[in-house]
């Protein structure tokens, strides 16, 4: 797990570092930030047991509009992770959600 | 013992105390910080329920430290996989740092090879995510950079070991909302990368193709093919509208 968790970190770095890339390259590579996290944040808010669901027992999905401003209003990872997770923590002892 | 070297090194070369580049890695690394110790604890008490070793637990934060793949491989092992398809899903869910590596690549240009390894050992979706946003002042603040690196690894590592003592006192984690913690960090991290309209049209683009490959059964491969599907479709947005 170590390995195939370095290797794929180590090497651009290594074999990239100060080559001048193509204009076109660039702009690609800023964009897969939003894309990656995107990727991984959405599936897990949206789909429960392979479908997706935006009903009110979806906690996860719920948290996440309220997380989403907060995170843009305060620009702070902190207080989103907080909030989020304070959100979901207060919806379950009022038996709501998973 | 590394960073100790490190600093001598750094002593000796710039002008400016070497301290202060150490501190402003650190101040920089707060915020990963407070995500770090709960989701590293929420990790390591889910890693004691899962009835993985308090040692192999803690090692892996400290030799793979990679969060989503740890979280996935816990997953794996309560379900009884293999190791072989725990390394190959690890591999799957971490090929989007090599993007990543890719894109900072470029501001590394005057940094040795040793500190090249060292920096992309510790390189995550949240470091990388710091590190992007100040990208252009990579190359003259190495020191701040690996300090960065350093103060983010050790939380996590701080807040594995916890998890681990917890885990035995905690009955279940669902209450506490720790399972939320990983989603509400990249629900963070994303607002901070959606900075242009094209940054934006990307991650809807990619979240949604995950969202579509992830129902349609994908359950490892969707982050990395959604991820160059929607950076690539987002590219020809941002040249459509520049034509």
């Amino acid at each position: 797990m170590a390995v195939v968790t370095y290797l794929p970190r180590l090497l651009p770095t290594l074999f990239l570092s100060g080559k001048t890339l193509r204009p076109i390259f660039t702009s690609w590579l800023r964009l897969i930030p939003p894309a990656v996290l995107a990727a991984m944040l959405v599936p897990s808010l949206l789909v429960r047991e392979n479908s997706i669901n935006l009903a009110f027992d979806n906690l996860f999905f719920w948290a996440a509009l309220i997380a989403f401003p907060v995170a843009w209003r305060w620009n702070s990872l902190c207080a989103t992770v907080l909030v989020g997770m304070g959100l979901v923590a207060v919806g379950r002892s009022l038996g709501w959600g998973m | 013992m590394i960073l100790p070297d490190l600093l001598e090194v750094d002593k000796n070369r710039q002008l400016s105390p070497s301290s202060v580049h150490y501190w402003a890695g650190f101040k920089r690394a707060l915020p990963i910080v407070l995500g770090y110790v709960p989701i590293g604890f929420a990790y390591g008490v889910l890693a004691g329920k899962s009835g993985l070793s308090g040692v192999n637990t803690l090692l892996m934060s400290l030799l793979v430290f990679a969060g989503s793949a740890q979280f996935i491989a816990v997953g794996l092992f309560a379900a009884g996989t293999g190791p072989a398809a725990v390394i190959l899903t690890t591999f799957v869910v971490n090929l989007r740092h090599m993007l990543m590596a890719a894109s900072l690549a470029p501001y590394l240009a005057g940094w040795k090879k040793r500190y090249l390894a060292f920096f992309s050992f510790e390189l995550t979706d949240e470091t990388f995510a710091l590190h992007s946003s100040a990208a252009g002042k990579l190359n003259g603040c190495r020191l701040e950079a690996l300090s960065l690196n350093v103060t983010a690894q050790a939380s996590w590592v701080l807040g594995t070991g916890l998890g681990i003592i917890a885990s035995g006192l905690i009955g279940d984690i669902k209450p506490l909302g720790l399972d939320y913690a990983l989603a509400a960090m990249f629900i963070g991290l994303l607002v901070g990368q959606c900075k242009s309209l094209v940054q934006l049209i990307t991650a809807i683009l990619s979240g949604g193709i995950a969202t579509l490959l992830y129902l349609a059964g994908w359950h490892q491969f969707h982050i990395i093919v959604a991820t160059v599907a929607g950076a690539t479709l987002g590219l020809g947005v941002e040249l459509w509208i520049k034509r």
